[in-house]
């Protein structure tokens, strides 16, 4: 499962850890996090991610 | 205070109700020569609103401002644009002592005002694109994470064709002028261009996305009216300009050369350095730590082309005060920079490596090999330096030639 980066802040969503303060289990892949996730750390929406190399 | 301390009229209807700080010479690292501003404003639609508050020591100036043009407790709403605490400093004792109506934040701006201030709840969130009814007229509110914080935000005024743009367009700068036509534009350049390099640089992709979400939204805007600096409303166009080539980073022919030194073999290096640059044509900028601060190295560096570093080496380390400024440039990440690195050492000479580990992390091109002399250069080694620095040009030269991206 791909990483993603956060293109305001870069932050990178790990699969792999998931977001579990804001309810997502780790193993959950970026494509199957809901439409509202936001960014933890800078709020942007799942629009302003593109994967991680 | 009351009495003396005045509102300045900025429309028929918006008023500047900050506070100037004359003395202020450090802002977190970030040397203020020229003092600076927190500017608050007061919108007096049918509904009274605030438009941020200043930082906490200044309270007493900003409600006198208030209080000439009406009792503080008229205020229905306060908008924070922007939580960092020389704009929220007094929004608690503001909210206690106003007991306005609503807070309006971002909602980002929610969560970090609560991680300021532990107030338990009383701050509204607001989306992007969303209006607010002042009666008479409106408010849009826009989003703007992370220019510069993930709270950040912007109000704009249609009636008014005001902006307030928070720490967006500000700079540094206390004055008695209020007003961006006010004041020399060599002062206004050089203090918007030190913003930019110092506060808004890691987020240029973003600056760009914003200035086209502004033209979109076609919509005149009279006034830009920033948290800190002359409000613009003759130069609007001007500093719009200065942000969409700053955010480029495009290359140009200045090579930034920074150093430090224990005994000035490493300086020797660095004039070396220069003069090689100079003979190929191209500008030098040399900045010994000893006389520069970070802050201003920054500048330097938002429209240089190249960033040539030297350290001695200190116990198995670059110098101290280069490891700084390479920090704080790295926090910075300047664009579309070519670079290298040099120094003199005793015995270990670790400093060239890890300097050159530093500016690949940067993604700073590396043109050369980096330069270390054993203690005092000779000739033969100074020669080595000035043929660096002319290569340094060489390359600075043909980047700028190339037909720039866009």
């Amino acid at each position: 499962m791909k990483k993603y980066k956060c293109m305001l802040c870069e932050y990178v969503y790990d699969p792999a850890v998931g977001d579990p303060d804001n309810g997502v289990p780790p193993g959950t892949a970026f494509e199957d996090l809901p439409s509202d996730w936001v960014c933890p750390l800078c709020g942007a929406s799942k629009d302003d991610f593109e994967p991680a190399d | 205070m009351n009495g003396v301390f005045r509102a300045v009229k900025v429309t028929d209807y918006v008023y500047w109700v900050g506070a100037v700080d004359w003395t202020l010479r450090d802002f977190h690292g970030y040397s203020t020569s020229r003092g600076t501003t927190y500017n608050a404003y007061l919108i007096l639609a049918d509904k009274i609103v605030l438009v941020d508050t200043v930082k906490s020591p200044f309270k007493q100036e900003m409600l006198a401002r208030i209080a000439s043009v009406t009792n503080p407790e008229n205020i229905t709403y306060i908008i924070s644009n922007h939580s960092e605490m020389d704009h929220s400093g007094c929004l608690p004792e503001m909210i206690e002592m106003v007991k306005p109506e609503k807070v309006f934040a971002s909602a980002m701006g929610v969560k970090a005002l609560h991680e300021h201030f532990h107030m338990g709840g009383g701050i509204t969130a607001v989306r992007d694109g969303e209006t607010l009814s002042l009666g008479n007229m409106t408010l849009r509110f826009f989003e703007t994470k992370m220019l510069h914080w993930p709270d950040s935000m912007v109000t704009y005024l249609p009636e008014q064709a005001v902006l307030f743009s928070q720490d967006a367009f500000g700079m540094h700068l206390a004055s008695s002028e209020r007003f961006d036509d006010e004041i020399s534009e060599d002062i206004l350049v050089r203090e918007a261009a030190k913003y930019y390099a110092n506060i808004v640089m890691p987020f240029s992709p973003i600056v760009t996305k914003t200035l086209e979400k502004i033209r979109n939204l076609n919509v005149p805007i009279h006034m830009i009216a920033a948290d800190h600096g002359p409000i613009w409303r003759k130069g609007i166009g001007k500093i719009l300009e200065l942000y969409a080539k700053w955010a480029k980073h495009h290359p140009t022919k200045k090579a930034v050369i920074l150093y430090d030194t224990m005994w000035q073999s490493t300086a020797k290096m660095a004039r070396a350095i220069a003069e090689g640059i100079m003979a190929e044509g191209a500008q030098a900028k040399v900045m010994a730590l000893s006389a520069s601060h970070r802050s201003d190295v920054a500048t330097e560096v938002l429209d240089a082309g190249a960033l040539v570093v030297g350290s001695p080496t200190m116990n198995n380390n670059l110098f101290p005060t280069v490891a700084d400024v390479l920090c704080y440039l790295r926090g910075l990440k300047p664009g579309n920079l070519i670079g290298a690195a040099f120094g003199s050492y005793g015995w270990s000479g670790e400093a060239v490596e890890q300097i050159e580990s530093i500016l690949k992390e940067m993604k700073v091109d590396l043109v050369g090999k980096g330069i270390s002399v054993r203690y005092v250069p000779t000739d033969e080694a100074l020669a080595q330096c000035a043929s660096l620095g002319r290569l340094v040009a060489e390359q600075l030269k043909q980047r700028c030639d190339k037909p720039q991206q866009e």
